[in-house]
C-alpha cells in the first residue's frame, strides 16, 4: 500500500512536491545517451548532409577536374539514374542471389547448430566458432583467396571439367556467378547467427506437440519450425541483403567489370578516379533510399514486429 | 457421434475410444531401466491413471503410447492393431502436455484447429467452436496463448487433443502448473467432459488425491513397475504393498509375527509387541512369518480411561497423545505408543473440535476388517514423502 502510494506520487503527483528525482534521471539519462548522441552526428549525421548537398552540386565553371560548388543541381539525380541504372538493378539482383543462397545455405547450418546439437555444448560451441572463424581473417584477403579457388587453372575448374560439369570453353573466374559466390560466402555468418538464435529458443516439445496432432516432421516444420524462426530469418536476410547490394569488394576482385559491375564500384570510381563527386553522392543517395524502401516493404511483408 | 476424418484409425473406434494394450513392454535409457516389463490393458472409455513419484517411469510410459519413444522391447496396440514402431503422427492418440506446448505463433482456434487440418476433417470450423465451447473459451479464439492465464492456456490444449476425438487421450500431469483451487476445479472439469465425450483417457500423475478423484481405475507405479492396479477404493481399502499403503493417502504399518492360523476362522493372530491382532487373511498378502499390520487413520479411533472396544475391533495401547491438529472437518491425532511407534488418527468433529488434549494416556481401537496385512519383509516407509520431495 505505501509503496504504490509512494510511487503514485513520484509519478503522477503534484510536481512540485515530486521533481527533483525525476530531474536528476532526465539528467542521467541524457549523461548515459551523450555520447553515442554526439558520435553519431558527428560521423553520421553530418556526412549524410554532406553527402546529400555533395549531390546537388555543380561543377566550378572554368575549374579544374574535381572542383565543384553548392547548387541545388537536381539534374544530377536523372542523369545517374539514367546512366547506371542497369548497375543498380544489377547490384539489387546480386545481392537478392546472394541473400537466398545464404539462406538455403545458412540455415540448414544454424538448425543443426541450434537444434540437433542442442544439449552438446560443446559441439555446439565448436561449430559456433567454426561457422564465425572466417572473420578472424581480413574480408580482402578471403575474396582474393576465393580467386585462387575459381582462377582457371585452379583445382575447382579442372574437376569441374574433367567431371563435365563445366563445358570446356567455360570458366567461373570473372563471372556474375564467381561475384554471387563471394558475396554468399562472405556474408553467410550474418544469415547463420541469426537463425541460430532464433532457433535456440525454439521449444522442442512444441515440435513433439506437432507429431502428436498428426503432422509429419515435414509438415511440423512448415507449420511449426519454420514460422518460430522468422524473426532469425527476417534479420539474416537483412543482414545479408543490405551489405551484399553495396558491396564493391566482390565485384571487383572476382567480376570483370563488364556485366558483374555493381553499384558500389560506380561510386567507388565516381568517387576516387573520375572524381565526379556529385554523380557519387547521388548514386550513394539512390542506393541508400532503394535499400529503405526495400526493406521497409519487405520488414512490413514479414510482419515481424519484433524487429522494428 | 460420428467422428469424420479423425485420425484415420480413430475412425474405426468410434465414440467410446479404443482399448490400449501394453505387453511386455521395457524402457531403457543407456543402463537406467526406466520401464521394467509392463503389461498393462486399458479399457475402451475408461479414465485410467498412473500415479507414482517422479522417476517412476509413468511419463516414460506415456511417451510411448503416444510414440514419442520407442520401447527397448515389447508391443503396444491400440483398438486390436499393433502400434509398435510407427510414429507420433500416425498413432491415433493425441496428449495434453504438462507444459501445454501451445503453438505461440497461432491463435487459440489455430491451434485447436491444427490435428484436424493435418487429417483434412470435414468442418474445421465448426468442430474448432464445439471445442471451445466445451473448454468455454469460445470468446478468446482469436487470442495468442501468450495472452491467456495458466488455467486458460490448459484449456485450450485440453480442447486442442480433444476435437480430434482421438482413440486414446494422454494426459501429461496437465493440471500440475495451476494453483491448488483450479486444480480442484479442472479435475471436476476433466471428469465431466470425460464423461461427456466418452473416450479412453490415460491420466500421469503423481497426485494421489487427483488420480482417486478422478480416475476409474489407477495403476501405481514405481520403480518402472506397476505395484497394484484396482478402482480407487479398491487401492485405497486394500493396498497390498506397504508402497502402497504410504503413497496412496497416509497408512499405520507396524510389525509383527503371525502367531495363530484359523484359530477363529479366516483370521490370522499377529504378535504386535506383546499384543494380539486379528488380520482378515483375505487382506494379508502372507500368512506367516514377519508382517506389517496396518490401517487407515481414519478407520482408527481412540479409547479413554476404561472405554471398551467394540465386538470385532483390535486394540493398541496404552500410548500418549502427542499431537493435536484441528483440520476442520476433522482432528488428527498422533498416538506414540512405547516400542511400536507413531499413529495417525482422524477423527471427525461430529461433535466439534477436538476431545482429547495432548499428553493424555490414549489406546487405539480399529475394526479387525479393516486391517491389512503386508509382507514384513518391505520397508515400512516405502512410499512415504521426504519432506524436500515434491508434494
Amino acid at each position: 500500500m505505501s509503496i504504490t502510494a509512494a510511487l503514485g506520487d513520484t509519478v503522477a503527483g503534484d510536481p512540485s512536491a515530486a521533481p527533483p528525482p525525476r530531474r536528476t534521471a532526465q539528467r542521467a539519462h541524457l549523461v548515459l545517451l551523450g555520447p553515442g548522441i554526439i558520435y553519431l552526428l558527428l560521423f553520421f549525421v553530418v556526412p549524410v548532409g554532406a553527402l546529400l548537398a555533395t549531390s546537388l552540386y555543380v561543377p566550378v565553371p572554368g575549374g579544374d577536374v574535381g572542383q565543384y560548388q553548392p547548387a541545388f543541381h537536381w539534374q544530377n539525380y536523372v542523369d545517374a539514374i539514367s546512366q547506371f541504372w542497369p548497375t543498380i538493378v544489377r547490384s539489387f539482383w546480386f545481392a537478392l542471389l546472394a541473400t537466398g543462397a545464404a539462406l538455403v545455405i545458412g540455415y540448414p547450418m544454424a538448425y543443426v547448430i541450434a537444434v540437433r546439437a542442442r544439449g552438446h555444448k560443446l559441439l555446439q560451441g565448436l561449430l559456433l566458432v567454426l561457422v564465425v572463424a572466417p572473420f578472424f581473417t581480413s574480408f580482402i584477403l578471403r575474396t582474393i583467396a576465393w580467386k585462387q579457388i575459381l582462377a582457371d587453372d585452379s583445382f575447382t575448374v579442372s574437376a569441374l571439367h574433367w567431371l563435365h560439369l563445366l563445358p570446356a570453353d567455360a570458366r567461373l573466374t570473372a563471372t556474375p556467378f564467381a561475384v554471387v559466390c563471394g558475396l554468399t560466402y562472405n556474408f553467410l555468418p550474418f544469415m547463420v547467427l541469426p537463425i541460430f538464435a532464433a532457433l535456440g529458443r525454439l521449444d522442442s516439445r512444441l515440435l513433439e506437440a506437432g507429431s502428436d496432432l498428426y503432422a509429419s516432421p515435414t509438415t511440423t516444420f512448415r507449420t511449426v519450425t519454420w514460422p518460430l524462426s522468422m524473426p532469425g530469418v527476417v534479420a539474416g536476410t537483412l543482414l545479408v541483403f543490405i551489405p551484399a547490394a553495396g558491396d564493391y569488394v566482390n565485384a571487383s576482385l572476382l567480376g570483370n567489370n563488364t556485366n558483374t559491375t555493381m553499384v558500389g564500384q560506380v561510386i567507388d570510381s565516381r568517387f576516387f578516379k573520375v572524381l565526379d563527386y556529385p554523380t557519387a553522392a547521388c548514386l550513394s543517395v539512390v542506393l541508400m533510399a532503394a535499400i529503405m524502401l526495400l526493406v521497409g516493404a519487405y520488414i512490413r511483408r514479414a510482419g515481424t514486429e519484433e524487429l522494428v | 457421434m460420428t467422428s469424420t476424418g479423425a485420425a484415420p484409425e480413430a475412425q474405426a473406434t468410434g465414440a467410446g475410444g479404443a482399448a490400449l494394450v501394453i505387453e511386455r513392454v521395457t524402457k531403457a535409457f543407456g543402463s537406467f531401466v526406466a520401464v521394467d516389463d509392463l503389461t498393462l490393458t486399458i479399457q475402451p472409455g475408461s479414465f485410467f491413471a498412473l500415479l507414482g513419484p517422479s522417476g517412476c517411469g509413468k511419463t516414460t510410459t506415456l511417451r510411448m503410447i503416444a510414440g514419442l519413444e520407442q520401447p527397448t522391447s515389447g508391443t503396444l496396440s491400440i483398438g486390436g492393431k499393433d502400434v509398435t514402431g510407427t510414429r507420433a503422427h500416425q498413432r491415433p492418440v493425441n496428449t495434453v502436455f504438462q507444459s501445454y506446448a501451445l503453438f505461440p505463433h497461432l491463435t487459440v482456434g489455430e491451434n485447436v484447429a491444427f490435428g484436424l487440418r493435418r487429417t483434412r476433417a470435414n468442418d474445421i470450423a465448426k468442430r474448432v467452436a464445439d471445442g471451445l465451447d466445451l473448454v468455454e473459451l469460445r470468446h478468446l479464439a482469436d487470442r495468442r496463448p501468450g495472452q491467456l492465464s495458466g488455467g486458460q492456456q490448459q484449456r485450450v490444449a485440453l480442447a486442442r487433443a480433444l476435437v480430434n476425438r482421438p482413440a486414446l487421450l494422454l494426459l501429461d500431469e496437465p493440471l500440475g502448473a495451476l494453483d491448488l483451487k483450479l486444480r480442484r476445479q479442472m479435475q471436476l472439469e476433466l471428469k465431466r467432459i470425460q464423461t461427456e465425450v466418452g473416450l479412453t483417457f490415460v491420466h500421469v500423475t503423481h497426485d494421489q488425491e487427483e488420480a482417486m478423484t478422478m480416475a476409474d481405475t489407477v495403476a501405481v507405479m514405481n520403480r518402472g513397475r506397476i505395484e497394484q492396479m484396482g478402482s480407487p477404493a479398491q487401492l485405497y481399502e486394500l493396498p497390498r504393498t506397504t508402497f502402497v499403503a504410504n503413497f496412496l493417502g497416509q497408512s499405520n504399518l507396524v510389525a509383527g509375527t503371525v502367531v495363530e492360523r484359523d484359530e477363529k476362522p479366516g483370521l490370522l493372530g499377529v504378535d504386535v509387541g506383546g499384543t494380539r491382532i486379528l488380520v482378515p487373511q483375505q487382506r494379508a498378502v502372507r500368512t506367516d512369518g514377519a508382517v506389517l499390520v496396518g490401517a487407515r487413520p481414519e478407520k482408527m479411533r481412540l479409547l479413554v480411561g476404561d472405554q471398551a472396544p467394540g465386538e470385532a475391533e483390535n486394540v493398541l495401547g496404552p500410548g500418549v497423545v502427542t499431537d493435536v491438529s484441528f483440520m476442520g472437518v476433522s482432528t488428527q491425532y498422533q498416538v506414540e505408543i512405547a516400542g511400536l511407534g507413531t499413529f495417525g488418527v482422524f477423527a471427525q468433529n461430529l461433535l466439534g473440535g477436538a476431545t482429547v488434549t495432548v499428553g493424555s494416556p490414549v489406546r487405539l481401537a480399529w475394526a479387525v476388517d479393516f486391517t491389512f496385512g503386508l509382507d514384513g519383509a518391505e520397508a515400512a516407509d516405502e512410499g512415504t514423502f521426504d519432506l524436500d520431495d515434491e508434494l
